[in-house]
């Protein structure tokens, strides 16, 4: 690709980015604004930014590439990223937390759980969790678009590293939510229109339609390697072999980890906030689903198509040609797509970075900001002032957490973030919409004996961090503390998920309805 | 089905399929319903109050 092209093109994408912010800025005179993006969002622009900070690179890239290893068993991420990530998201839990939002008059997602059920300890721990924890995720994305754009343009990675983040930095401080989102729509358009694109060049340069590719996808099973069949691999038209180490993974952890924490991913719930009636919300399950069925449906057929590609070309399946899971699709894309299409490609991965990225530094900078300090300060204070010195301080943390980080937990990160996020909040939230008996005791309960034991099956039970951290091996003298199948593949939200759904329900039923306010809404 | 002979697989795809059929024809009966007033009770508050109410009444 042409240097001259590809730095017009970014440019062109810069200025549009630029403009957007600005635009985001000038609209953001109150805090409703800042943080609610005004709360009369359009709903093509809250679906497709709700479907574009949902999808980040690690979805294209990372299970692009995992789709290309194993095969097609993700398409019940997809269904599920559909179904429960859009349909129940937004007409079971959108609806309500919208109207019950407006009327708490509420910013953030803790300011929701807090005032939903009269509590500003639920308030400052759901803030602080999400200060905590976000970082990791954030950072993680900050990493993959400063790698791709170091190996795009050429460029030492530290200043890379650094251009990104200022890039950012600049339009969620200045816009607010609305800058977030307005950038979101355009970057979810840009996401949207090349994966069309990809699924047919794609079909188009192996010469056959999507059933016959699937058919000839079916006979290449044997052309699995032995490594890849050992741990459950049954070809890419098949699920693996039920109950061996890359089901559990698949299943638990994949498919269910994201497919379910994204309910209660505060960034996403934010969304529901900012749009005026259900009547957006009805229209955004539309956009939204058909936003997911072209992201997620199409890299996930496309990864698992490559092989037949590989095989026409190269004479080997993809692995083999691409030792590197992650590097599949971009190398599929270079051999496989016309020249201007890499360009085209690259903005669609910095796309899918940036739209994730900045709803997590809004989302990191106003729990900090308005949930910890502002709840916990007496005095009164400018709350912008709060919120934007908040993302500031966010951005910084995730950009220092960057540089102690591997390339390769991209895809773990988003795992883990999702799983902690579903096993703190998504019993709070759940029963703060539909269980009026639910108490403030029980739900903060939930919300700490679901983290706790995220934490203990993180550091003790899943083998893939409890290896890396060492802290299992330092105290009970072994990696993991149970080391018979499923335990090391299972998913921790499998397990801390259970428990906090069991002390909200127990406490909740245990408590003395008289001496504890119940939700408000 | 879709080339597919792993139910695992193509009931994914079918489910997927029929997931965006469901979400078009709702998005488009729907497009224009749907109130913007956050004050007045939807039948889902009042069964709420009633459950509520219920509660204070065991309670007593």
């Amino acid at each position: 690709m042409n240097t001259f092209v590809l730095g017009l093109i970014v440019l062109a994408y810069l200025i549009s980015l630029t403009y957007l912010g600005f635009k985001g800025y000038r609209k953001s005179s109150t805090d409703k604004d800042y943080l609610l993006a005004g709360g009369e969002i359009h709903p093509f622009v809250m679906a497709i930014s709700y479907g574009a900070t949902f999808i980040s690179s690690s979805a294209i890239i990372g299970f692009g590439g995992v789709s290309a290893n194993f095969g097609m068993g993700l398409i019940w991420l997809t269904f599920l990223n559909m179904f429960v990530g859009v349909v129940v998201a937004f007409l079971f839990f959108g609806r309500k937390t919208r109207r019950i939002g407006h009327r708490l008059n509420a910013h953030t997602f803790p300011e929701f759980l807090g005032k939903s059920y009269n509590s500003k300890a639920i308030q400052v721990f759901a803030g602080a969790i999400i200060f905590i924890a976000m970082p990791l995720y954030a950072a993680v994305v900050l990493k993959g678009g400063a790698v791709f754009i170091e190996k795009i343009f050429e460029i030492d990675y530290n200043i890379a590293l650094l251009l990104f983040a200022l890039v950012i930095a600049a339009y969620v401080i200045a816009g607010g939510l609305r800058g977030v989102m307005y950038t979101d729509a355009l970057q979810g358009t840009i996401m949207f229109a090349s994966m069309i694109f990809l699924l047919i060049w794609t079909y188009k340069s192996i010469g056959m339609g999507f059933v016959e590719a699937n058919r000839h996808l079916s006979e290449m099973a044997s052309a699995v390697p032995d490594k890849l069949q050992a741990i459950g691999h049954m070809g890419w038209t098949a699920m693996p072999k039920s109950g061996s180490p890359w089901w559990y993974t698949l299943v638990t952890s994949l498919v269910l980890g994201v497919g379910i924490g994204v309910l209660a991913q505060p960034q996403l719930v934010v969304r529901f906030m900012t749009v005026k009636s259900t009547k957006e919300l009805n229209r955004a399950v539309l956009i939204g689903c058909v936003f997911i069925l072209a992201t997620t449906g199409i890299i996930f057929t496309v990864g698992a198509v490559s092989n037949i590609f590989f095989m026409q070309t190269e004479g080997q399946i993809a692995i083999n040609v691409v030792k590197d899971v992650d590097k599949i699709i971009p190398e599929y894309i270079k051999a496989s797509m016309p020249g201007w299409f890499s360009a085209v490609f690259m903005l669609t991965i910095l796309s899918a970075s940036m739209s994730t990225l900045s709803s997590q530094f809004h989302a990191m900078g106003t729990s900090i900001g308005r949930d910890v300090v502002s709840t916990l300060s007496k005095k009164q204070r400018n709350n912008t002032r709060i919120t934007r010195s908040g993302i500031a301080f966010a951005i910084i943390i995730s950009y220092v957490i960057c540089y102690t980080l591997s390339i390769g937990v991209i895809a773990r990160g988003t795992a883990i973030f999702f799983g902690i996020c579903a096993a703190t909040f998504l019993p709070a939230y759940f029963c703060s919409l539909y269980w009026k008996r639910t108490t403030a005791k029980a739900a903060l309960w939930s919300m700490i004996s679901g983290f706790a034991a995220s934490l203990f099956a993180l550091l003790f039970m899943h083998a893939k961090e409890s290896e890396a951290l060492g802290i299992s091996q330092l105290i009970f003298g072994k990696p993991v503390l149970f080391a018979k199948i499923p335990w090391p593949v299972l998913d921790p939200m499998i397990i801390s998920l259970p428990v906090s759904i069991i002390v909200i329900v127990a406490i909740t039923l245990l408590s003395n309805q008289k001496e504890i306010k119940t939700v408000s809404a | 089905m879709f080339g597919i002979s792993d139910p695992g697989i193509y009931l994914a795809y079918l489910l997927v399929f029929l997931c965006v059929i469901f979400a078009v024809v709702y998005g488009i009966v729907n497009w224009n319903k749907g109130g913007t007033d956050n004050t007045l009770p939807l039948e889902e508050d009042i069964k709420w109050e009633e459950e509520e109410l219920k509660i204070k009444e065991d309670e007593a």
